[in-house]
């Protein structure tokens, strides 16, 4: 459904990311791992169509991204934020009603809007405070407001950076178990995110990252491994398999 | 949804009654439920009311409704509660254009027309210039319209410091007068100018309301839910230049109200922009209405600066909200 083709973005002579070429499957879940600063989310940006390529081109179902109209491309196309802040104060069930934006052209809610908003709050376990001022939450609970306020914008590919930061184990499994069943829905979930482990348990693929470039691409077998991961990170690891069948990974104490 | 209509009907109903209290007070008091019977059977005061006290009920409202939308709107943009009309150089450049013409060319020449055509046209040159110099290959960044606003700011503030030097005592009176803001002016001609302005800028700013929420969660957001963002922060701002400019030409610079006005209007209903873009319109306009009506009758037979007015109550009235609801609203 997506398709990357030798893609490149420059700030100055620095180069963020470099001649990444991908096609991710519909249905599919992809993590970006990677050390700080090694692009995932200039990677994921670029995608979201906020980023302009310095070179290469991507290309959603086809056809070049910067040919969509914003309004049509959002409802394609959902991206979760790792920084909020909003100012005013707005209810959850507001921040959620936001997402349902590209299909209202100016007009106000239906009951159905209103619907999906709630559905989505309980998705996330957020409906509880769904009447509460959202600049009040918490840093977990806003993140699962925005969480829901993704799933009300319904696109088919969801962008999400780091969507698992500021929340307790419990929403992390709730989280991408979502992602998942996301997936089984024929949508396409790409994320970045620094949990090797969660990474390794949910993703379809991982594609690793240092300084802008590809290091590794495929599955969590073939990409979190011993000599991949020490180069990518520079620390040594241990790999273990966990009992399910995946890679488990765990930074090592020798130096 | 239901609260929040309540609440605009509940301001809308409201208006009426602060435009009849005003036109009744004054020096020649009529009561306000006399007026359609005057008004019908061209009864005693009937002049008073039509030549005197509606063109300047009508400007103030007007005005105020111009101001506080334009402060709704720039809040929104910026996401940012402490903006203001002034911040994108409007205000400051129409002061400006207003003082170079009664100091260099003098408030007489051209009659009552030149002075608020030199300030209307100045306040939209430095807006203009502000937005080029934000401006960076097709895209302008908040952060630099915010930066740019606030050097022109000062820079027409220093060019307005400079004609006042050089002004005599005459033409340093009008321009005190000019600058603090007030309604002494208002005739039907100003009101029938002004009015027209108002209309196509609140219909213009009302049409981004709902942009303007999805902006509130951040300009990127904004982008990824479908808003162009661009071309929202070209409208805001010209929109807001265009009435804010004109309100300024009007009645001179008048503080406070587009900045306390949306921060009520949000504390009784919400923050959502399509209650408080028209809240913040109708609020405004009953606002300067009464503010106007305490100008002209607290000292009389003189009358004080409508500004001074505004910023005495609004001041004191703004802390008391923030300390009262910090935690509600400001955070």
């Amino acid at each position: 459904m997506i398709e990357l083709n030798q893609v490149g973005y420059r700030i100055g002579e620095n180069w963020l990311v470099r001649d990444i070429t991908l096609t991710i499957e519909a249905g599919t879940l992809w993590c970006f791992v990677g050390p700080n600063g090694a692009g995932k989310s200039t990677l994921l940006r670029l995608i979201s169509g906020e980023l302009t390529p310095t070179t290469g081109n991507i290309r959603l179902f086809g056809k070049p991204i910067h040919t969509y109209e914003p309004r049509d491309f959002a409802r394609l196309r959902a991206y979760l934020q790792q920084k909020r802040d909003v100012n005013f104060p707005f209810t959850s069930m507001e921040i959620v009603l936001f997402g349902r934006y590209p299909y209202l052209n100016g007009a106000k809610e239906t009951t159905r809007d209103l619907h999906i908003a709630q559905e989505a709050l309980r998705k996330v376990e957020a409906d509880i405070f769904a009447e509460r001022l959202y600049p009040t939450l918490s840093g977990g609970e806003a993140s699962r407001v925005d969480i829901a306020r993704i799933l009300a914008q319904a696109p088919e590919l969801f962008l999400l950076d780091e969507p698992t930061n500021h929340l307790d184990p419990r929403h992390h499994v709730q989280i991408l178990n979502l992602c998942k069943t996301l997936c089984r829905q024929r949508k396409t979930v790409i994320t970045a995110i620094h949990d090797l482990n969660l990474a390794s348990m949910y993703a379809d693929r991982l594609l690793m990252l240092k300084d802008g470039v590809s290091v590794a691409c495929g599955s969590p077998r073939d990409v979190l491994t011993l000599e991949q991961l020490s180069e990518v990170y520079g620390i040594r690891f241990e790999v273990l398999s966990h009992p399910g069948g995946y890679p488990w990974v765990m930074p090592s104490l020798a130096h | 949804m239901q609260h929040r209509a309540k609440i605009l009907f509940i301001l809308i109903g409201c208006l009426p009654i602060s435009l009849s209290i005003a036109a009744g007070v004054g020096a020649y008091q009529i009561l306000p439920w006399r007026i359609p019977q005057i008004l019908l059977f061209r009864e005693e005061g009937f002049a008073v009311l039509t030549y005197v006290r509606f063109p300047r009920v009508v400007l103030s409202a007007v005005v105020g409704a111009m101001l506080a939308i334009s402060g709704a709107t720039l809040q929104g943009i910026f996401r940012n509660p402490l903006a203001d009309p002034g911040l994108i150089g409007v205000t400051a450049g129409a002061g400006l254009g207003a003082t170079l013409w009664i100091v260099l060319i003098g408030s007489g020449v051209l009659g009552v027309w030149g002075l608020p055509f030199a300030a209307f046209a100045c306040g939209m040159l430095v807006t203009i210039g502000v937005w080029k110099i934000a401006a960076s290959q097709g895209s302008v960044s908040t952060v630099t319209l915010l930066l740019a606003g606030i050097a022109l700011n000062s820079f027409a503030g220093a060019g307005i410091g400079i004609m006042t030097f050089l002004a005599d005592d005459e033409q340093l009176r009008s321009l005190t007068f000019w600058l603090l803001g007030g309604f002494g002016g208002a005739t039907w001609p100003v009101v029938f100018i002004t009015l027209p302005i108002a209309v196509i800028g609140m219909f213009v700013l009302l049409r981004l309301a709902a942009a303007l929420n999805a902006m509130s969660l951040g300009e990127s957001e904004a982008y990824h839910l479908g808003v162009s963002t661009e071309s929202l922060k070209r409208w805001a701002i010209f929109g807001v230049a265009l009435i804010v400019g004109a309100a300024v030409s009007a009645a001179g610079g008048i503080g406070f109200v587009g900045l306390v006005v949306p921060h009520l209007i949000r504390l009784i209903g919400g923050a959502d922009h399509r209650y408080v873009l028209p809240g913040s319109a109708v609020g405004g306009a009953i606002l300067l209405v009464l503010a106007d009506l305490l100008a002209r009758t607290v000292v009389v037979p003189a009358e004080l600066p409508v500004g001074i007015v505004t910023a005495l109550i609004g001041g004191p009235f703004f802390l008391w909200l923030l300390l009262r609801f910090k935690r509600e609203v400001f955070l």
